[in-house]
């Protein structure tokens, strides 16, 4: 299978779902199945690809890239842009897991049409946003990354403000009444904008200060990390083109104080949306810290390391003391995911090979249970018609499936020992005990280990608090006559995949570990020397 | 001088034949649409000599006298740089009238002037793509803005189309008092108006007062044509009140004129006086992108909005201008690059923003924005031609306007100093306030109901005039090429840079 491993398997894998997009659009919009079940075969191969490709890796080389397309594959000749992509421990993961959730999306979506209706739209998007994120994931050339990063806007606006939430809400400061959908729409479009323009002109200026160590400018990530290394950047050049990435990546993510967006867009997406965006969008961010800002810029990641992990535990504690003061279901997990994203931060600050192992499967983690979170609560709201957890109440006598799996996911995001969640966050804490010495903030660290565990505290009491509220007691009088139909049997296909992973990984983290335990070694020690 | 290029002025005459004809056509027939028919063709024949006039470039049997083309002692020059705007011109013009056929069936207007005069703007803008001297440039660009005049008073009947006319009349006439005060001005100091002398001679004084005048003076006459802050005062009413198409011309033909006019002096007559017509520009970058974009936001008439995102895009088109302010000789064709870089990816995407304008526009018989609420409900197909242009305006990959964007990031801060580093962090704020105004037209095609006592059956059942829609999808495609393979824009743009990395080197 030559033409597998140089570069075809691969770009098929990022390139297949966007032919499945327009053969979509191309079909009239009468046939709704057929609609249906072409996305769903185009999304099928594409993980069928994958899968092919997680077992060809070569794990013994995980520091390497592999199934690549030559490094000077020319795109943009101008600019020395090259269609270079690839994939190592790191990223191989990611595309797994961005593969995995479209295909369950698109059978989740079966028989869950958001309003209003037209399936050929919306699934169009949803496989025009699996090629921007495994492209993201693969992406080794920065323009090409970014070209990536953008395409996922797009389609998640659309889906944001067309099927989204119709509810009124509040603009805050300016007192405007507006649909959320159309609110949330724009404030993730122009938040993530913002910072990726940001990012986009500390691309450009590491483009031009290539020339100096390089003799010519280069957009490549591996060129770029090899001089980033060997020391090319420094001084305020470097802080500054460090900033301008840390403002593309952190709204991303999204760090605290750039979050707001995410509640405002996680509550309003449809149930799809809202699991793409938190199993798979927000990684982009994380993933991109570990990928780009880390190699290309080690010293000022290590300067930057201390403000990195308290923002990061700020937004443990702040994110879990806002799902304490949530009645909305779907507004609490969205927040919660600040938390857990504080967490894989935190895991990226300590600049350690244990901290981004701990990301990285904090992110794969992450995608597994907050995407099966946000699936419960779409479904549930699907047969309440309301997420306020005030109104329900008694979940398991009334659909005593549903309620199991609630509170196996809300166990598993509360970070429970043999569940997936666990590790992120145990191994997060125990890299902060013993941050990359080079930081020298060892104790300031071990002050935001501690306050990180309180945040787990936290975690488990918001995760308590939805369940007691909508799980536990005895159905209200609004309820109690109602018959609800449970889980049904499009859910339990999509959905199982994602339990079967949350336990897989929590009993054998080395699913994931064995991919990055290399990979990552191989980067912290050439950024950081060992 | 013994002998003329005329393989070299092939287009020139092709376009003066043909504005010459279908004045013929239009006397002889009454069948109107054969006037647009002879003026198109005249468009085909003569973007062939572009094409081979480029491909001719170092082989030996088809190079006439000298490598170079210069012709008239010169005056005109048929270079890289000349040859990729004369294709943009004659491009955006054979787009224009293709949308013009439906417009003008639509309603009674005088047609067969309508096409000669338009040809003749685009005759004007070809020449004045080679013109290397300041007299030659003037008669161009008056070619270029007369017929435009008239052009845009075309709907007699309505005095917003006669205030759109004289409004940019007046303004145009000023413009072109200042820029020939300010060229009187540099022949007095320097005797010569010919650029490539005038680059040689402007060095021994860059110092006298007087010099900075005429160089401030010849800006300000470009600066009204480009409709840049602050002198963009008339575009939005004459936007408004010109025929759409005709609009369509304007911000695009007429637009990359001005530009034509402002990259030739800057760099090819003036490279030593950066210092001098950096700062300004930089400042009127700023201030048209800025403005532009905040007041576009207000805009609730989608061809006014389109006008305030005009001055938007020159804003950013101007952006390497102020970024050269400081720089050296040897990147001052990387500026060059990204402005023509960013000239030809506008003129695609902004003539399909106006292609699908005016089909939208006259189905629904209103250009205000409320009024196309829930498109997509009736044609998901204009909803997503509209997406595509608009979204490509905003710069959002994959569609061609990000690289526009991304070449004008990377000339301005290539320059590595604080006038690239500023302007680049205001376009990069304003990439993002420019979106709010280009989702709004998304927000309310894709996302807002269909508004009462609206007939949807009837619209429909309403199909797209097939010269509209050849224009739409041959924009539409050039759209999405041009963003998924940007190496073709950029090519272009290097190709046209040479002529100034040759000053440079």
């Amino acid at each position: 299978m030559d033409w597998f491993e140089n570069g075809w398997g691969l770009s098929l894998i990022v390139f297949l779902p966007v032919i499945g997009a327009l053969v979509v659009l191309a079909i009239p919009k009468a046939k709704e199945s057929l609609i249906k079940w072409t996305a769903l075969a185009f999304s099928l191969v594409t993980l069928g690809l994958t899968i092919t490709l997680a077992v060809q890796f070569d794990y013994s080389a995980a520091d390497t890239y592999q199934f690549g397309t030559a490094m000077d594959t020319t795109w943009i000749s101008a600019i020395n842009a090259n269609f270079h992509i690839g994939v190592d421990g790191i990223s191989l993961p990611m595309v797994v897991l961005a593969a995995f959730i479209t295909v369950l999306v698109i059978i989740y979506s079966f028989n869950h049409w958001p309003e209003p209706h037209n399936p050929k739209l919306l699934l169009a998007f949803v496989l025009i946003l699996a090629t921007g994120m495994s492209g993201t994931f693969v992406a080794l050339d920065l323009v090409l990354f970014f070209v990536f990063f953008e395409v996922v806007l797009l389609p998640m606006y659309f889906m944001i403000g067309i099927w989204g939430d119709r509810g009124i809400t509040e603009v805050p400061i300016v007192n405007w009444k507006i649909e959320m959908r159309l609110y949330a729409s724009l404030k993730f479009f122009v938040f993530t904008l913002f910072g990726s323009a940001f990012m986009l002109l500390g691309f450009i200026a590491l483009y031009f200060k290539s020339e100096e160590a390089l003799g010519y400018r280069s957009f490549s990530m591996i060129e770029l990390s090899d001089i980033g290394a060997a020391g090319a950047f420094t001084g305020t050049f470097a802080f500054l083109v460090f900033a301008g990435l840390f403002l593309g990546f952190a709204v991303k993510v999204p760090m605290w104080p750039l979050h707001t967006w995410l509640p405002d867009a996680h509550t309003a997406a449809p149930t799809i949306g809202s699991v793409i965006l938190a199993a798979v969008l927000l990684k982009l961010g994380t993933y991109a810290f570990i990928r780009i800002a880390i190699p290309i810029l080690p010293g000022q990641a290590i300067a930057w390391a201390p403000f990195i992990g308290i923002l990061a535990v700020i937004g443990i504690i702040y994110g879990s003391l806002a799902c304490l003061a949530q009645t909305d279901m779907k507004r609490l997990i969205a927040y919660s995911s600040v938390g857990h994203m504080g967490f894989v931060m935190l895991g990226i600050a300590t600049m350690t090979d244990i901290g981004i192992n701990a990301a990285i499967i904090g992110m794969v983690a992450h995608g597994l249970i907050t995407g099966l979170l946000f699936f419960i609560a779409g479904s549930m709201a699907h047969r309440y018609h309301t997420r306020d957890m005030t109104r329900l109440g008694g979940n398991m006598v009334l659909m005593p499936k549903m309620g199991v799996l609630l509170g196996f996911a809300a166990m598993a995001s509360l970070g429970l020992p043999a569940l997936a969640g666990f590790w992120g966050e145990f191994m997060a804490l125990l890299a902060s005990f013993n941050p990359l010495e080079a930081i020298e903030a060892t104790s300031m660290f071990r002050v935001l280990m501690v306050l990180g565990a309180i945040g787990t505290v936290l975690t488990a009491g918001y995760m308590l608090y939805m369940l007691r509220n909508v799980n536990f007691g005895e159905p209200s009088q609004e309820w109690a006559d109602h018959k609800f139909e449970d889980v049904d049997s499009y859910e339990w296909l999509a959905w199982a995949p994602l339990v079967i992973g949350t336990i897989a990984i929590g009993i054998f983290p080395k699913i994931v570990f064995g991919a990055t335990n290399d990979a990552v070694v191989g980067l912290v020690q050439k950024a950081f020397g060992g | 001088m013994s002998s003329i290029d005329y393989h070299a002025l092939l287009p020139e005459i092709i376009l003066a034949i043909t504005v010459m004809v279908t004045l013929v056509v239009d006397i002889t027939t009454r069948k109107k649409y054969l006037v647009a028919v002879t003026a198109m063709v005249g468009m085909f024949a003569a973007i062939v000599p572009v094409v081979t006039l480029a491909f001719c470039d170092g082989l030996d049997f088809c190079t006439a006298a000298g490598a170079d083309r210069v012709l008239f002692g010169g005056s005109y020059v048929v270079d890289g740089y000349a040859l990729v705007l004369k294709g943009v011109f004659i491009f955006a013009a054979f787009i224009v009238l293709l949308l013009s056929v439906g417009y003008l069936a639509s309603d009674r207007y005088y047609e067969g002037e309508y096409y000669f005069l338009l040809i003749a703007s685009a005759l004007g803008a070809v020449v004045m793509a080679s013109s290397r001297d300041f007299v030659t440039m003037v008669v161009a660009l008056e070619l270029v803005s007369g017929p435009a005049f008239l052009l845009a008073g075309w709907r007699k009947g309505d005095p917003r189309s006669n205030e759109a006319s004289l409004k940019f009349f007046i303004t145009g006439v000023i413009a072109l008092a200042l820029l020939l005060f300010g060229v009187s001005l540099l022949y007095g100091l320097t005797g010569t108006q010919q650029f490539d002398q005038l680059a040689i001679a402007s060095v021994a004084v860059a110092d006298v007062p007087l010099f900075t005048l005429g160089v401030i003076f010849v800006i300000l006459g470009f600066g009204f044509k480009v409709s840049a802050v602050p002198f963009h005062f008339w575009t939005p009413d004459t936007y408004e009140g010109a025929p759409t198409p005709v609009t369509a011309w304007l911000s695009v033909g007429s637009k990359a004129a001005g530009f034509v006019g402002l990259l030739s002096v800057a760099y090819l007559a003036l490279p030593a006086a950066t210092s001098i017509w950096g700062p300004p520009l930089w400042l009127v970058a700023f201030l048209s992108m800025t403005v532009g974009n905040i007041v576009a936001i207000k805009q609730t008439n989608i061809i006014r909005m389109m006008g305030y995102s005009s001055i938007a895009q020159a804003g950013f088109m101007l952006a390497p201008f102020g970024a050269a302010a400081a720089s050296n000789a040897d990147n001052l064709d990387q500026a060059f690059y990204a402005t023509v870089t960013y000239l030809v990816i506008y003129a695609v995407m902004n003539l399909g923003a106006f292609a699908v304008a005016i089909v939208i526009g006259s189905r629904v018989g209103s250009y205000e924005l409320k009024d196309w609420a829930g498109l997509n409900r009736w044609s998901p197909g204009l909803a997503l031609a509209l997406a595509v242009f608009f979204m490509s305006l905003a710069g959002v990959p994959p569609l061609a306007g990000w690289f526009a964007k991304f070449a004008m990031f990377q000339a301005t801060i290539g320059v590595g100093n604080w006038w690239g580093y500023s302007i680049a962090i205001a376009a990069a704020v304003n990439a993002v306030i420019a979106f709010v105004y280009y989702s709004k037209v998304i927000k309310v095609a894709f996302m807002d109901p269909v508004p009462e006592g609206i007939d949807i059956e009837a619209l429909e059942a309403e199909a797209v005039p097939s010269p509209i829609g050849f224009a739409l999808g041959l924009t539409a495609f050039g759209v999405i090429l041009l963003g998924v393979f940007p190496g073709i824009a950029a090519n272009l743009g290097e190709y046209s840079a040479q002529v100034v990395a040759a000053l440079g080197g």
